[in-house]
């Protein structure tokens, strides 16, 4: 299964194993991990799963939708280069090894 | 300050249910926590039932809100299965006792029972087919029965039977939506949202009949056709029913709660008329949360979560109390709904974009001030409108009518 690494905003890290298709959100959530809220549960509807993929994985997981960008714009921390919706990258074997850092203000 | 309270039990495992376990431990409670639910599974998210899971994009697993192994880290005590069948309570606490035996007894019962479909009973209303769409189970009575189906009438034009609907046009099924009144949605938007989702619909393939007077189901044990009070008689191989719902009241009946309108009164700090309960969620009548005046029901995740949270701060003798802007999305095929805001009472409205291009936003006014939104596929018009609303401000009428002003421009104290 494949790995993927939460920073959170206080610094520590945290890693999970994926499953196959599972969002970077779920994996989170699921787990319990904090600082990702997504309040609706991976509707792209809500923006507040933000994370900041990490720079030498942008290029790999690629950038957000229109829709996503959108959300985006609206998200409570302003956004940088990788601010991605969580919910809206999906774990395979090609993003093992991910690092994702959890944006500090989600709602 | 010591926790006083050392074990509360949970009375439902949804959406707000387990938001009251969640944040009570995210805001540090050490005490015991029981949850109860009857249903089997893992608590798991409703909303992707009409939606994702219908579509195979997402299944049992992917549904949970949690992993096993969370509610044993965090000591959540999950109790599934099983439901409450008498409860009492004294001025420190109670015991409640469930249908399979266990005697539970707790220092504060939080109540989230959630809601129940509204049964349709005309003739016919047995016959294997006629199904409804709110729990895990419903959904897997729906699918199972999905591949096979050609015909499919979904009775109710409001939020699930349009997500419904649209699956199914989208999967090529013969699709006719029955709805009593004259226009869908009616409870929650305004009749020119309302009327694009006709169009909307229509346009994929749906056939909608408003004003439906529906006077029974024909068939021999399965169900084969819906018939209407004027004799035309509708194909169905599967009816979805979506009539809305009703708050869940045993439990609260059972202590004798005070009641409103058929849900659970509960004051803005989520508690109930008896002092050791709590209540939550879809099965509440509470205090409108952005201040305005009266009491409300509010059906939605954003609601069951944020008023949990105020719950769970009370539970914990925090004095703080439910604030919180409503919202709400929808999804229907490749349209995104997205409301923002409380549009009761309004006198104005003001449209931006095109709905004949799917995309539009209606901006609701009360004397000239912004109440909520409809967005539709404007994902910025959204988020504009719910951060200005969160802060207290509004947009100006009449700048906002020009569509191509972003709104995020606009929003003023």
């Amino acid at each position: 299964m494949p790995q993927v690494t939460y920073i959170l905003p206080d610094g520590t890290e945290t890693t999970l194993e994926a499953r196959d298709g599972d969002s970077v959100m779920e994996t989170a959530v699921k787990n319990g991990i904090r600082g990702i809220v997504a309040e609706c549960g991976g509707a792209c509807s809500c923006a507040t799963c933000h994370v900041f993929v990490a720079d030498e994985f942008t290029n790999l997981v690629g950038g957000p939708s229109d829709l996503e960008d959108d959300m985006l714009d609206g998200a409570a921390c302003d956004r940088r280069d990788g601010s991605r919706l969580s919910c809206q990258i999906k774990m395979c074997a090609d993003f093992d090894g991910l690092r994702v850092e959890i944006a500090p203000k989600q709602v | 300050m010591p926790n006083i309270v050392a074990k509360i039990l949970i009375v439902g495992a949804g959406q707000a249910g387990m938001q009251i376990a969640d944040s009570l431990r995210e805001n540090g409670y050490t005490g015991q926590i029981t949850m109860v639910g009857d249903e089997n599974a893992l608590p798991y998210q409703r909303p992707p039932l009409s939606k994702a899971y219908l579509y195979g994009d997402a299944d049992e697993e992917s549904l949970q809100f949690r992993n096993q192994k969370f509610y044993q880290d965090n000591n959540i005590e999950l109790i599934l299965g099983d439901a409450i069948v008498a409860v009492e309570t004294n001025a420190h606490g109670g015991s409640a006792t469930t249908s399979s035996g266990a005697i539970l007894k707790f220092d504060r019962l939080a109540l989230a029972p959630g809601s129940t479909p509204r049964k349709l009973e005309i003739p016919g209303s047995q016959l294997d087919g006629v199904l409804y769409m709110r729990s895990l189970a419903d959904a897997q009575a729906l699918k199972a029965r999905w591949q096979d189906a050609k015909n499919v009438v979904v009775i109710g034009g409001g939020f699930i039977g349009l997500e419904v609907a649209a699956v199914a046009a989208k999967a090529g099924k013969n699709v006719t939506v029955l709805e009593g009144g004259d226009r869908m949605m009616a409870r929650a938007v305004c009749p020119i949202t309302s009327a694009y989702f006709k169009d909307a619909h229509e346009r994929r393939g749906a056939k909608i009949i408003l004003d439906a007077r529906i006077s029974n189901f024909v068939g021999e044990q399965k169900v084969e056709a819906v018939e209407l009070a004027d004799g035309t008689k509708i194909p169905a191989d599967i009816v979805m029913v979506g009539i809305g719902v009703l708050a869940r009241t045993e439990v609260a009946n059972l202590l004798g709660l005070e009641l409103s309108n058929g849900a659970i009164l509960v004051n803005e700090f989520a508690e109930t008329s008896n002092p050791i309960v709590v209540a939550a969620g879809d099965a509440v009548m509470l205090p409108n949360p952005t201040g305005a005046e009266g009491l409300v029901r509010l059906e939605s995740v954003q609601n069951a979560v944020d008023q949990a949270k105020a719950a769970a701060r009370t539970l914990m003798g925090v004095r703080e109390p439910y604030r919180a802007l409503p919202w709400f999305w929808s999804d229907q095929a490749d349209i995104k709904l997205q409301i923002a805001g409380l549009s009761t009472g309004y006198d104005q409205t003001v449209v931006r974009g095109n709905p004949n291009q799917d995309a539009f936003s209606v901006l609701y006014y009360k004397e000239g001030r912004l109440l909520a939104i409809d967005a539709v596929n404007q994902v910025s018009d959204f988020m504009a409108v719910r951060r200005c609303l969160s802060a207290g401000q509004t947009i100006d009428s009449v700048a906002a009518a020009d569509s191509e002003t972003p709104l995020k421009t606009l929003i003023t104290a």
